[in-house]
């Protein structure tokens, strides 16, 4: 007993620290995808997205690249077919188009503008207070392969979309697609840029 | 004088003052502060003053909700804005409700077609529909392209988007809980348009008064929940009631102390109802004159002018002193009537003075002063006992002598000070004058403050640079505003400039609009363009029949009138920089600065020769701010030139009545010296000095040379005990001039107090020094 003794504590503090993830291996939660999300302070990634439109006989189809910063600044950068520049900012969302003035959102004031790429930024930085704001999430899969659906909480964007459901795997988001309620839809297919 | 002139002066004085008493119940009192504005010398200085007076900014009333949290401030604001806009009072309120911004938004899209200057015939041929509409589709793969689609079956050509995007740049308010709320989100922000004009004072107040009572009447309000407000026409009632108010308080404090003053020395209410006359007779005559001179009289001429002339009671008092010995009247009356002449000489300055207000002021001095001094040198003698009783004012003369002879020996002191008051002086060189014409209004600086964030809220147009011309109609009006937009747009794009507004962004001219409805393709040309534009784009014909019924639409409906804005908020903008005067029409239209600072300046000059393109005759672009600081460095210059010339004035006036350079001299120094002592001892107290306390050294010196003048004549003539009798009514006259300046020195009133200050001080240094350097040494050889 006495070997026992001596080894007691360090199989204690062993168990401590191994236990919650054996006990929540099979039930994935949102607080562990926030925080794994968390981690990552800068990503770069390009993306692809495609929208299918009721009025146009086939989808258009844009790409560019997105690059965050931790805590809260998302930039995306459309590059064809037409260039556009969004810049998220804090509350701040700025929309530059070439040959056109700047104009600048507030996020408050104008949720219906920019709740799409909030909800971008939001998982991007694994902020689940910011997402709660205009949605309410529900997570489903695997750390390998998660899928998180977003509804919108506020009248005047459910009255726009339905739902954003947002696909990744591990800290890795990977694809986006927003239902809008008269039946359009968009899909974006995002692919991380190794970092150096 | 004989015994068989008095019943004739009488009944001419009694005539006069009756038809004096007739004019001036006829006439108008004003107390609002346009008369202390200056007069704008240039046509287009007097064009602002103008639109500042008369235009859509004096009628606004910006307002400010307080208190509370968001969602109740919000209900407050939409309840007060429908209650007020029942009221009559108001051509329109805004408060960012959902209702108007349907309408706004209604009017673009409905009338894209009639309003955007992209409307040619190019843009509606084949090649320019494809065009438009594969960079429509193109649109639709940013970020907003899931709103923006909802247009296209409509607006395929992107029309509307194209004309919001000439808005973009243009602060809008922002919203909280469907209101329009202030930055930092903590204050509910209304704009009240008043129906009355911004002149009718009365109308205002009574507008102001609505707005607050209808507020507080609102049911269920919550405690702590307030109201603010600001703007012109806030300014104006606030700045009326406070010069009202303090004028009838300052006005009775220095009556007040102007007859115990009195009662002090005569002790007999007799004596002092007659001293009293000639300053009310003076009184009288003054505002008459004014009257019939200006057309109405200022509260602030009557307030300040009544003090100017409270130094005819100076004249009875020696008139008194003087009958009661019955000697030498010759040589009293010369001093007197010089005394009179050096005054007038300084208060003649006023008179040329660009500020209305301040030659209201010297010409109701003048003949104010004039009749005073006629009233006592011909009326009063006729109206005093036969036997007049003084008090007998020895023992204090005595003791009053003994400190004057004591203080002859204090030049050496007077010299000091005057050395120190010039180097402080020195020291303050650079900023001695304060070149902000702001200093001059009574409007305490928290409101002041107040308005610059309300102003902010609402995202006021900044209205520092602008473009202004006349046009004789308001179909040429807009016709020119839409040429001039051509120049801007260029210099725009040449960024010059950031952006700029014009009421033809939201009212283009009838020949524009009928222009642009010649451009739309008719019910046959549009199918076939549109199809053949449609090929090889993902958008079917059949989805945009609301764009062909659209276009028909517009060609066949009737142009747009300043009617069709009602209940826009375009109204506002329209009805602000369009602004209709008695026999033509004022464009504005407001540049905005690049970097969107108010600091960053425009290359005016650039703009000017750019605008010279118009070939339109009258049009210019004006900094308002370097305007308004050059007015008042105009003015400076003026009142400083004008001052110096008053000041020659009396000196050459006291030259050829004392016929010696050497008296002259004994006369002026003192003045100097009190004028350098009080400008060292403003400076001191950290004030700059503006063109008020100009005007109150003006004073000093005509007010003061009166003392100098008594002392150096007392000098040559009379006997002791009479000397010291004059003493003792000089230093009575003195203290009543100080304190009732003085108590205008305690006004909240700038104008006011600036002269009040600089007038009280300098007269009691101008009596000091004269009585150290202007004296003789009289009194040791008798005593």
């Amino acid at each position: 007993m006495k070997f026992l003794d001596k080894i007691r504590p360090p199989v204690i503090v062993w168990l401590a620290l191994v236990l919650p993830t054996v006990a929540f291996a099979d039930d994935w939660q949102l607080p562990q995808l926030m925080h794994i999300l968390a981690q990552n302070k800068a990503r770069k990634a390009t993306f692809v997205e495609k929208k299918f439109i009721g009025i146009l006989d086939r989808p258009i189809e844009s790409s560019g690249d997105l690059s965050f910063t931790a805590p809260d600044k998302l930039v995306k950068r459309t590059l064809k077919p037409k260039s556009e520049l969004l810049i998220l900012n804090g509350d701040i969302l700025t929309i530059d188009q070439p040959g056109k003035n700047r104009m600048t959102v507030s996020l408050q004031e104008h949720p219906e503008v920019s709740a799409f790429i909030e909800s971008i930024r939001g998982t991007l930085a694994g902020d689940r207070s910011a997402l709660e704001n205009l949605y309410t999430l529900k997570l489903t899969g695997s750390p390998s392969q998660w899928q998180l659906i977003l509804t919108p909480k506020q009248a005047r964007l459910s009255n726009i979309f339905s739902r954003i459901l947002i696909g990744g795997s591990d800290a890795d988001v990977k694809t986006i697609d927003l239902d809008q309620r008269d039946g359009d839809h968009s899909e974006m297919v995002i692919t991380k840029v190794a970092d150096r | 004088m004989k015994q068989n002139m008095r019943p004739l002066i009488m009944v001419v004085w009694l005539a006069i003052l009756l038809a004096c008493a007739l004019v001036i119940a006829r006439t108008k009192f004003v107390s609002d502060l346009s008369a202390f504005m200056p007069k704008a010398p240039s046509e287009r200085q007097q064009l602002l003053v103008d639109q500042f007076r008369d235009g859509i900014i004096s009628r606004l009333i910006m307002i400010g909700i307080e208190g509370g949290d968001a969602a109740g401030r919000a209900r407050l604001s939409h309840e007060l804005a429908n209650k007020l806009r029942n009221t009559g009072l108001f051509v329109g309120v805004q408060n960012g409700d959902p209702a108007t911004e349907q309408r706004d938004r209604a009017y673009f899209f409905d009338n894209r077609y009639l309003l955007s200057p992209d409307i040619t015939p190019q843009r509606f041929s084949v090649q320019g529909l494809h065009a438009a509409i594969s960079n429509s589709i193109d649109s639709l793969s940013g970020d907003a392209g899931l709103i923006l689609k909802k247009l296209i079956p409509r607006d395929p050509t992107g029309e509307t988007l194209q004309l919001l995007g000439r808005f973009n740049g243009n602060n809008q308010p922002k919203s909280m809980d469907g209101a329009w709320a202030s930055r930092d989100g903590k204050r509910a922000v209304l704009l009240a348009y008043t129906r009355a004009a911004g002149t009718d004072t009365d109308a205002q107040s009574r507008a102001i008064n609505t707005v607050r009572q209808v507020f507080n009447g609102i049911p269920d309000r919550k405690a702590g929940t307030r109201i603010v407000m600001s703007g012109t026409s806030v300014f104006t009632v606030k700045s009326r009631n406070t010069i009202e108010g303090e004028v009838a308080r300052l006005a009775s404090a220095s009556l007040l102390l102007v007859i115990c003053l009195l009662l002090l020395v005569y002790r007999s209410t007799k004596l002092l109802a007659l001293g009293l006359l000639p300053v009310l007779s003076g009184a009288l005559v003054g505002i008459t004159a004014v009257s019939l001179n200006f057309g109405q009289v200022h509260g602030l001429t009557l307030g300040f002018g009544t003090t100017l002339i409270g130094e005819a009671v100076d004249y009875s008092i020696y008139f008194y002193l003087q009958q009661a010995r019955k000697t030498h009247p010759g040589i009293f009356w010369r001093t007197i009537w010089l005394g009179v002449a050096t005054s007038i000489a300084g208060f003649a300055a006023l008179l040329f003075s660009g500020f209305p207000g301040l030659a209201q002021l010297g010409l109701y001095s003048i003949s104010g002063l004039i009749a005073a001094a006629v009233v006592t040198r011909y009326v009063l003698p006729t109206l005093l006992p036969r036997q007049l009783k003084l008090r007998d004012l020895s023992r204090p003369g005595l003791a009053l002598d003994s400190v004057l002879n004591r203080a002859t020996r204090m030049r050496w002191v007077v010299a000091v000070l005057v050395l120190a008051a010039g180097g402080i002086i020195l020291a303050h060189a650079d900023n001695i004058w304060n070149r902000n014409l702001s200093t001059l209004s009574p409007i305490s600086k928290a409101d002041q403050q107040l308005d610059l964030q309300l102003r902010s809220d609402l995202g006021a147009p900044d209205l520092r640079f602008m473009v202004a011309f006349t046009a004789p109609s308001e179909e040429q009006a807009l016709q020119d505003a839409e040429k001039t937009g051509i120049v801007l747009h260029g210099l725009v794009k040449n960024h010059v400039l950031a952006g700029f507004n014009s009421p033809a962004f939201v009212l283009p001219s009838l020949a524009s609009q009928h222009a642009r409805q010649a451009a739309l393709p008719d019910s046959v040309q549009a199918p076939q363009r549109l199809r053949q534009a449609l090929e090889g784009l993902p958008v079917k014909m059949e989805r945009l029949q609301g764009f062909l019924s659209d276009l028909q639409a517009a060609r066949a409906r009737k142009p747009l009138l300043r009617a069709d804005l009602d209940g826009t908020s375009a109204a506002l903008l329209v009805d602000s920089l369009l602004v209709r005067r008695a026999g033509d029409y004022l464009v504005l239209m407001p540049l905005r600065a690049l970097d969107g600072s108010v600091d960053h300046p425009i290359d005016l000059d650039r703009v000017q020769a750019a605008l010279q393109s118009t070939r339109l005759p009258h049009i210019f672009v004006i900094d308002l701010l370097e305007e308004s600081t050059s007015l008042f460095e105009n003015y400076r210059h003026e009142v400083m030139l004008l001052s110096e010339l008053g000041c020659l004035v009396i000196f050459a006036l006291l030259l050829v009545a004392l016929k010696s350079a050497t008296r002259t001299l004994k006369v002026v120094a003192p003045l100097v010296c009190a004028v350098i002592c009080v400008t060292a001892v403003i400076l001191l107290s950290g004030t700059q000095l503006n063109i008020l306390h100009l005007v109150g050294l003006l004073l000093v010196v005509a007010i003061g040379s009166n003392y100098a003048l008594f002392f150096e004549s007392g000098r040559q003539t009379g006997t002791p005990a009479e000397h010291r009798q004059m003493q003792v009514s000089l230093v009575v006259a003195n203290f009543t001039t100080v304190g009732s300046f003085g108590i205008l020195g305690l006004s909240s009133i700038p104008v006011l107090s600036s002269i009040g200050t600089t007038v009280s001080l300098g007269t009691l240094f101008a009596l000091v020094f004269s009585a150290i350097l202007s004296r003789g040494k009289i009194g040791l050889t008798s005593s």
